[in-house]
């Protein structure tokens, strides 16, 4: 079976000189991203049907490294992510099938695009260290060339010198890691790794460096930086993948290690996970605020919602290491969910951002507004996915939130301090989070689908092709589903929990009425299906009643708005006027925002200007001394370019020297 | 026959809180019109005003949108159920199990999230202040709201209504300091949710203090109509989850009889004027704050939740 997956992978592969060789054609991109359609389907599938109840399945070939070879495999953890993974990439195939025609230079997309959804697949399906590395690098790198695909915009070009400078950086981590979990013998399969875990202290610094590795990627706070300059850059349907699958993979990497390869772990191993997680998910959230940028807004977003994502699985691993299977399991489960859900509608709102930017040519949501009328199916199909990240009922992403709040009431049993203390902190940063999505979504739509269009290009959009809309629709359908039938896949994932802690969460199917309950013995339940059927219901009821009853008229007039309603458009609230309380309660002092009035003297007509400063101290204290060290060192440096050849050969003889010297000295 | 009987008792249930919030809001404007010494309207008007509001044409601004006239009926729909989940009179509820008071307490956030997208959907100055208030408001109560539902679930062992109430009835419990500082924290909070002095003013129009009236400022006839409905059955399902957990002596148990029944639906009815005299009281004794001391206002309100939560976390008895 997984023969067959690494088949498709290699199609993926082949597709990329195709697309070379197609690229003057005009038909090249549909036959590409139909090719990548159907291809991650059937690997969605093949996902699907591992999870179902296939064994595991291996195979080693005689790639990479001559005594080890690449080995690949496939278990129920693997599966899981290749349905995350290639359901994603089908969305965003579909979508692009329509949205790529529109693409200026379309061989600098399609050539990487098949690639790139290659790389993440063998990420998944690699057994040893090396091919895991490999292709994490060339997911990477991939990625990397598709966020300057636009390279005449001067921004995108800084967006991929920060994100290749990060993604080596991580990279690094993740290398450095493996060395340690190789051992002495340096072994790098990874069955070796799991039949002999690192000792507890070797282990935590381990799971330091994929903290660190797979948590650059996945965007923890505050290695986020990156991550809301590339995710933009790129073309919307590889944003959509960037943001709500590459990610994902990044969890993948990490829960693959510190479940699965790491040993049994240390109860303190969680405080990290869960510390950043905290911080992730409100500094995440905080910051899309502050945006007015839309897919700014949405790649900031991914962050928070990572943190979340970290809070499962930092509670799941509190648990584990003491011996609570079932909150565990619990925990997973719900850190997995929310990986599911994440990458379901954090693609369709990048699918939204991307027929939005197509029909206006605009992302900053200053320039926009009133879409409603002029694209109302991508409008409703966006609005689904603000209600379901916001983590409101009946939508899928309030199971994901439901089940890690569950898990945080399961945590006063755990008998460490350090815990007692950290997790109710945990879980009030992880409620103002969710409060403050709702906020920042009510913004990205309201300010950019409602209300009058700020600009002629926002008043003369038109509603985008079926192929976007049909990938829109498609993912639409897979968050109410998610959101009323959550059983189904609470149960999928069953298999995932058994094999990395032993245990799952209750059989759900099994339950009246479609419930689903967080643990066996617990008294709280959820019924999403029931909460959709009473509110269409009630709401239905009320409609015909108060149409047939009372009085249905209805005419158009002018808005009221108080009696002074002004005509132009610019007095409308806008993205930061909209954001203004939030930024005056948080920014202040998490941004150290601040507005600075400009009046103008008497007698002048000069308009007064009110401008809002925003600063980003992580940057700044973190980011920004190591470019002034790196310009300092370089710039003393310098002079080494300008010697005299026998300096350089004086120096090459030092520098021999001195190096057997050192192994003199080691042996 | 059993299933029927609990039909009837859910429907009753819905029936009852519909009924029941305009005139909860009437008696607040009463008693308060009475502590002020003016005579006030009558105890009814909240029906009349209704009534007046379902029968007159809707005038939709030009720029509205389709959204703009479906979301009252979500608005109402939304909090409409979630009034409906509390046990009031008896508990035991058919469908209590559908929802816990987390899920409950995010179907009120999916309520908020519709109406201030409506704040924004005309396009106008005073939408916009109300809805970006609205949820600066939102996005501290709602987690001081998420931390009292922690604080009572790990006494109670359940997040489910009638589970705590149950437990909270059962003598088990005793005075706590968490609770008591839940109770706090819970009133705060519904002071907040329900656009009551000091935080907001119900009454109040053409101020650019206001809050929840300026979101909804472009909605008229039936529209409105549900939208005050929504908000009078906000009032209703904060007093009654506050009575649900903090005073539930009365609430008949799920196998009571008649009497029991009428004892609960008595016993429900007092305690809802109770509360609507009480915070009458408290709205003319304080003044409305200016809006940006409500953060700290409802920060307080938040700590006291994370500390209640805080001491379980320590000691199981506290």
């Amino acid at each position: 079976m997984v023969t067959f997956a690494l088949f498709c992978v290699v199609a993926f592969l082949s597709l990329s000189p195709i697309a070379v060789v197609l690229s003057r054609s005009p038909r090249a991109s549909g036959v590409v991203y139909a090719s990548c359609l159907i291809i991650a389907l059937t690997l969605a599938v093949v996902g699907g049907m591992f999870l179902i109840g296939q064994p595991t399945s291996r195979i080693t070939l005689p790639l990479g490294l001559p005594w080890l070879g690449a080995h690949f495999r496939v278990d129920a953890l693997s599966a899981f992510f290749l349905i995350v993974v290639n359901l994603g990439g089908a969305a965003a195939s579909l979508f692009a099938l329509g949205y790529g025609q529109h693409e200026h230079a379309p061989e600098r997309v399609l050539s990487f695009y098949p690639a790139y959804l290659a790389g993440m697949n063998v990420v998944i399906l690699a057994d040893d260290a090396f091919s895991f590395l490999v292709a994490w690098e060339f997911m990477s790198l991939t990625s990397w060339a598709l966020v300057v695909a636009h390279h005449r915009e001067r921004e995108n070009l800084q967006a991929g010198y920060v994100y290749l400078l990060m993604a080596g950086f991580g990279t690094l981590a993740l290398l450095l890691a493996f060395g340690l979990l190789a051992g002495d013998n340096g072994n790098y399969l990874f069955e070796s790794v799991r039949a002999a875990p690192p000792s507890p202290s070797v282990a935590a610094i381990v799971l330091v460096l994929v903290l660190i590795g797979a948590g650059s990627k996945a965007g923890v706070v505050p290695l986020h930086a990156w991550l809301p300059l590339a995710h933009p850059a790129a073309p919307s349907h590889v944003s959509a993948l960037m943001s709500g699958v590459m990610t994902k993979v990044a969890v993948y990497g990490f829960v693959r290690i510190a479940f699965d390869l790491l040993g049994p772990p240390v109860w303190w191993w969680s405080m990290p996970v869960l510390a950043i997680g905290g911080a992730t998910a409100v500094m995440g959230v905080l910051y899309a605020l502050m945006q007015h940028d839309l897919k700014r807004l949405l790649a900031y977003h991914t962050v928070e919602n990572i943190g979340i994502i970290f809070i499962g699985l930092g509670l799941a691993l509190a648990f584990k290491a003491h011996g609570m299977a079932d909150a565990a399991a619990l925990a997973l489960t719900a850190g997995l969910l929310h990986v599911f859900n994440h990458s379901v509608f954090k693609s369709l709102l990048f699918f939204g951002a991307g027929a939005v930017l197509n029909a206006t040519g605009e992302r900053d949501m200053e320039h926009l507004g009133g879409l409603i009328h002029r694209m109302p199916q991508t409008a409703f199909t966006f609005l689904v996915g603000c209600v379901a990240i916001s983590a409101l009922p009946p939508l899928n992403g309030f199971v994901s939130e439901w089940l890690t709040f569950q898990a945080i009431l399961l945590s006063p049993q755990l008998p460490s301090w350090g815990l007692k203390f950290l997790v109710p902190a945990v879980g009030a940063l992880l409620a103002l989070s969710a409060a403050l999505a709702a906020a920042c979504f009510v913004k990205a739509f309201g300010i950019t689908f409602l209300g009058r269009p700020r600009t002629p290009a926002a008043a003369d959009a038109r509603e985008t092709d079926s192929h976007s809309l049909a990938a829109m629709f498609f993912l639409s359908a897979l968050c109410l589903v998610a959101g009323v039938l959550p059983g189904i896949f609470i149960d999928a994932l069953a298999p995932v929990t058994n094999a990395l802690l032993g245990v799952s969460m209750p059989h759900q199917a099994g339950l009246d009425w479609l419930t689903i309950v967080p643990v066996a013995e617990s008294r709280s339940s959820y019924n999403g299906l029931l909460v959709f059927v009473f509110i269409v219901m009630s709401g239905s009821i009320a409609a015909v009643a108060i149409h047939r009853l009372a009085s249905d008229k209805m005419r158009r007039g002018p808005a009221w708005d108080c009696g002074y309603p002004d005509s132009s458009p610019a007095t409308q609230y806008t993205a930061s006027s909209f954001a203004q309380p939030i930024r005056r309660v948080y920014g202040t002092t998490v941004f150290h925002a601040r507005e600075v009035g400009d009046m103008p003297p008497p007698g002048s007509a000069r308009p007064a200007r009110l401008t809002v400063e925003i600063r980003d101290l992580i940057w700044d204290a973190a980011y920004a001394p190591i470019a002034v060290f790196i310009e300092y060192a370089t710039g003393r440096l310098n002079v080494l370019q300008f010697l005299t050849i026998r300096r350089y050969l004086a120096l090459v003889f030092s520098a021999l020297v001195l190096l057997l010297l050192v192994l003199a000295i080691w042996s | 026959m059993v299933l029927i009987r609990d039909f009837a008792f859910q429907g009753a249930q819905m029936l009852l809180v519909l009924l029941l919030a305009p005139v909860l809001t009437g008696l607040v404007r009463v008693v308060k019109a009475r502590l002020l010494r003016r005579q006030g309207p009558p105890l009814l008007q909240p029906y009349r005003d209704l009534i007046r509001l379902l029968r007159k044409e809707v005038v939709l601004a030009h720029s509205a949108s389709w959204l703009f006239r479906v979301i009252p009926y979500l608005v109402f729909a939304g909090t409409w159920v979630a009034a409906s989940l509390v046990p009031t009179f008896r508990s035991g509820l058919l469908f209590s199990w559908s929802a816990d008071l987390i899920a409950l307490i995010a179907l009120l956030g999916s309520a908020r999230f519709f109406l201030a997208l409506a704040g924004l959907d005309v396009g106008t100055s005073f939408g916009g202040i109300g809805s970006s208030r609205e949820v600066m408001i939102a996005s501290l109560a709602e987690p001081a709201m998420l931390m009292i539902v922690f604080t009572v679930a790990l006494i109670a062992g359940s997040t489910q209504l009638s589970v705590m109430a149950a437990h909270m009835t059962s003598g088990a419990v005793g005075l706590r300091v968490s609770l008591g500082l839940a109770l706090l924290a819970l009133i705060m909070v519904s002071i907040a949710e329900n656009a009551r002095i000091p935080i907001d003013n119900p009454a109040t129009h053409l101020e650019l203090t206001m809050v929840h009236e300026a979101m909804v400022l472009e909605y008229s006839g039936r529209h409105l109509a549900l939208i005050d409905l929504a908000s009078e059955l906000k009032l209703l399902f904060y007093v009654s989850v506050i009575a649900c957990l903090f005073i539930p002596w009365g609430i008949a148990p799920p196998d009571g009889n008649a009497g029991a029944i009428a004892v609960g639906a008595a016993s429900y009815v007092a305690k809802l004027a109770a509360g609507a005299v009480l915070l009458a009281v408290f709205e003319t004794s304080i003044a409305k704050m200016r809006v940006f001391r409500v953060p700290a206002f409802l920060g307080a309100a938040l700590m006291l939740g994370l500390l209640g939560t805080l001491l379980l976390f320590v000691s199981g008895s506290l």
